[in-house]
């Protein structure tokens, strides 16, 4: 039996809420978010916690929804840190204060990514929903490069601001960060939903690609820039989460267990509940993990591609998404029966952008 | 390029951790963590903020009875790239 479980995850994204005071267009959450009530207590998320070390995580994501909004965050924080798990926090900062960052700092927290919407305050607030929201996240990195916590911040990049890419990394050069994301949205869930008015357009993405490797040569290890690109504009698919169930697990609000944070979109399949079963009995035997798990469940033309372990069918949501079938070739793939489908929706990217669905819990149908 | 003077510790936000499921050697980073190769783990272990390069290469030489200027060059090498990228610090 030990022989035929796979490797660890390396990684668990912890997802405590999905409450958030922002309201982001492109929001990573399903369309359909988990409800307050429903919630994993933080009993139950510590003994994730042990479960998950002595399966072979490394790193906890603490995120959201706004993890910040959760009273016993540090408390978490704490729990994870005492089992030698590094701690991250993946924050908007709009609830960040003196007094919440010694806490987490106490805590043991090793790092946090916050995120921008922009660097315009009035288009970062429009993009988020938030009036206010550009101040207090600057006040908070101030906060934390005053601390020395290690920060990344990042930007999320769209048609609304790709033509600010420049403006952005100078932010973070003059703040005095070590690493900086520039990461376009993925079409997923809310970004799908707004895929017409998010989608760059192929002169913005090129521009954009520019300035980073500009940027990247003239700052070289003084700012590292993680680069996402739209796959949309790819001819070869990413190798999404790193292969299905190969490196991370991420456990939702309500303690759904998914090999990704939009798998939940997945049909045909029970979703494990972490107070149901074991992580470890999740991760290696649920059929939700096994079921695109390596190549086995490869269709022609990915079971005989040579990349077939580079890109492991690259992602199947957004197979799901785009040709109706989560098992179906990436339609990213230029090998891939669908692939023309993706010219026809850069070609009708509307002149006209189209105004954002914000994500709010009442915006989901 | 560091040198047997220098003093070096883990920067904030880096740190050699034993992953003992897979009885490896990592190094915690942000956000990643990247194996650290059995020679590597060996150095690392030694990097406390108050040895100087010197004194490890010294340890070292004499835990596994090689020729110093062999490990010197192998310390050196790796501490250089890791203080490139910040993973350590004087």
């Amino acid at each position: 039996m030990t022989a035929q479980t796979p490797p660890p995850p390396m990684s668990l994204l912890a997802e405590l809420t999905h409450r958030c005071p922002l309201q982001c267009p492109y929001c990573s959450n399903p369309v359909a978010l988990d409800p307050r009530a429903g919630e994993l207590t933080a009993d139950i998320w510590k003994r994730v916690f042990d479960e998950a070390a002595a399966l072979g995580v490394l790193q906890v994501h603490f995120s959201g929804g706004e993890p910040m909004a959760r009273p016993d965050l540090p408390e978490l924080v704490a729990h994870a840190s005492s089992l030698g798990l590094y701690t991250n926090l993946i924050t908007s900062g709009v609830l960040m204060d003196k007094a919440a960052l010694d806490a987490l700092v106490a805590a043991g927290l090793d790092h946090v990514q916050l995120s921008f919407q922009d660097i315009d305050p009035e288009s970062a607030e429009h993009i988020g929903g938030m009036k206010g929201a550009q101040s207090r996240k600057l006040r908070a990195a101030d906060l934390m490069m005053a601390d020395g916590i290690p920060l990344t911040l990042n930007f999320v990049i769209h048609r609304a601001n790709a033509g600010r890419v420049p403006a952005m990394l100078a932010y973070a050069e003059r703040l005095g960060v070590a690493r900086v994301e520039i990461a376009h949205t993925q079409y997923y869930g809310w970004g799908l939903r707004n895929r017409a008015a998010l989608l760059p357009t192929r002169v913005q993405l090129e521009t954009v690609t520019r300035e980073v490797e500009a940027a990247r040569a003239r700052l070289g290890h003084r700012l590292a820039i993680d680069y996402v690109t739209p796959d949309y504009y790819a001819d070869q698919p990413k190798p999404c989460m790193g292969g299905w169930g190969r490196r991370f697990v991420n456990i939702s609000p309500v303690g759904r267990v998914l090999p990704c944070h939009a798998a939940e979109t997945i049909p045909n399949v029970a979703f494990p509940d972490i107070r149901d079963a074991s992580l470890a009995d999740i991760w290696n035997y649920a059929p939700l993990f096994t079921m695109f798990r390596g190549t086995a469940w490869m269709p022609e033309p990915c079971a005989g591609c040579a990349l077939k372990e580079v890109d492991w069918g690259g992602c199947r949501c957004q197979a799901l998404a785009l040709a109706g079938d989560a098992s179906a070739t990436d339609p990213i793939c230029a090998r891939s029966p669908r692939h023309r489908d993706i010219g026809l929706i850069l070609d009708d990217l509307p002149a006209e952008v189209p105004p954002f669905v914000y994500r709010r819990y009442g915006s989901a149908r | 390029m560091s040198a047997e003077g220098d003093i070096l510790r883990f920067a904030r936000g880096y740190r050699l951790q034993h992953d003992c499921v897979r009885t490896q050697w990592v190094i915690q980073a942000p956000e990643k963590a990247f194996v650290a190769d059995p020679i590597a783990g060996e150095v690392l272990q030694l990097v406390d903020g108050q040895r100087s390069v010197g004194t490890i290469i010294d340890l070292l030489a004499e835990k596994f009875t090689a020729p110093r200027g062999v490990i010197a060059g192998d310390v050196l090498a790796l501490v250089s790239d890791l203080t490139d990228r910040r993973v350590l610090v004087p």
